[in-house]
């Protein structure tokens, strides 16, 4: 990417966020009711989004070559771990982080 | 006495007041600002695009994202399609702030700029002692929680060059990070259909347009599906609940 490509790619995302952050002020002037259709999706969209994402964080894994992603498997399963033990984000995320980097160091 | 209060003393109140809320918040955000840092770093990022994306996108999830991005083709209509769904969840937090921001003055845009997950979630919850102004409880925590954000990303940015060990296999922050977010609001939710859908659809874009370009996809896919099983899903999102949510569908 140029130096001009980073700076729209940031900009996008700066855009997209003020989007979602403003807009509602923007539109709600008046006590209108939020359509019943948006409500949904705010129940709705966050899990599927938050899934996906988890996805796109692994998005460059090939579980055919390489070290088969076994690597990254092992490192969610100890986050999930000590999320489910400890319910701390910091542990959880820290712990998988450090497992992940040793795994790539001592053993793959 | 003076009746009237002068600002310095109205602000140093407040000060006292919004403060003790944002503690557990520098830890996490210190941590989490320091290893994006860090992760910056890492991709040959320069410590000045970790403070600067701290300062002006100020949402943790989607810097992380970006920074991917930088390093992917340049798409910037996925990038702004993808900025905005995966921030989509702030609508929810400005419609429920929209009384509350009433009245704000010049504090009010950076009220809304500033609103991120932590700090939408004091000053929605937070019980404001009388005799604190109200707008600048909410301009402190906001201002307080943006600080530790990004001077940890800073931090993060310029230790990063410093450190002596090899910081390889530090991206799989990001995917540490997502799994807690998940797993966090999975135990929130009466129903993972949703969650199951995401993922599902996620990974057959994946195969079927790569790494590169799934992303739009998905996000479209994802919002037919939500669309087409909506009632079932509604049931399932109301299941166990009192009548109150489907009395207001009646509406």
């Amino acid at each position: 990417m140029t130096f001009t490509e980073e700076v729209i790619t940031i900009a996008m995302c700066v855009i997209g966020t003020m989007a979602t952050r403003f807009l509602p002020f923007l539109i709600f002037r008046e006590k209108t009711p939020t359509p019943i259709f948006v409500q949904y999706l705010g129940r709705a969209l966050p899990l599927a989004i938050f899934a996906m994402l988890v996805v796109y964080s692994l998005k460059g894994v090939n579980p055919l070559t390489g070290t088969h992603g076994i690597p990254e498997l092992i490192g969610v399963v100890v986050t999930i771990a000590l999320h489910l033990w400890r319910g701390s984000m910091l542990i959880s995320i820290a712990g998988g982080t450090v497992i992940y980097m040793a795994l790539l160091r001592l053993v793959f | 006495m003076v009746q009237s209060q002068s600002t310095g003393d109205v602000m140093k109140r407040a000060f006292l007041a919004a403060w003790p809320h944002t503690v557990p918040i520098f830890a996490g955000f210190w941590f989490l600002g320091a290893a994006y840092g860090v992760y910056m770093n890492a991709l040959g990022f320069s410590f000045l695009y970790p403070t600067l994306m701290a300062l002006i996108i100020f949402g943790g999830s989607l810097e992380f994202v970006a920074a991917a991005m930088l390093l992917s083709p340049f798409a910037p209509v996925q990038a702004l399609i993808m900025a905005f769904i995966i921030q989509s969840r702030h609508l929810f937090y400005g419609i429920a702030m929209l009384d509350r921001f009433k009245g704000m003055g010049l504090k009010k845009p950076y009220l809304i700029f500033g609103m991120c997950d932590e700090t939408f979630s004091i000053n929605y919850t937070a019980d404001i002692p009388d005799g604190v102004d109200r707008g600048w409880f909410y301009f402190l925590v906001t201002l307080l929680n943006q600080f530790y954000w990004v001077s940890g990303a800073m931090i993060g940015g310029l230790a990063g060059s410093l450190l002596a060990f090899d910081t390889s296999g530090i991206e799989f922050v990001m995917t540490a990070m997502f799994v807690v977010i998940l797993m966090e609001q999975w135990k929130k939710e009466r129903t993972h259909v949703t969650g199951w859908i995401g993922f599902a659809i996620s990974l057959v874009c994946l195969y079927i347009f790569g790494s590169d370009s799934f992303v739009v996809p998905t996000i479209i896919g994802i919002l037919a599906a939500l669309t087409v099983l909506r009632r079932p899903i509604e049931r399932r999102l109301d299941r166990g609940e009192d009548s109150v949510p489907r009395e207001e569908r009646g509406k």
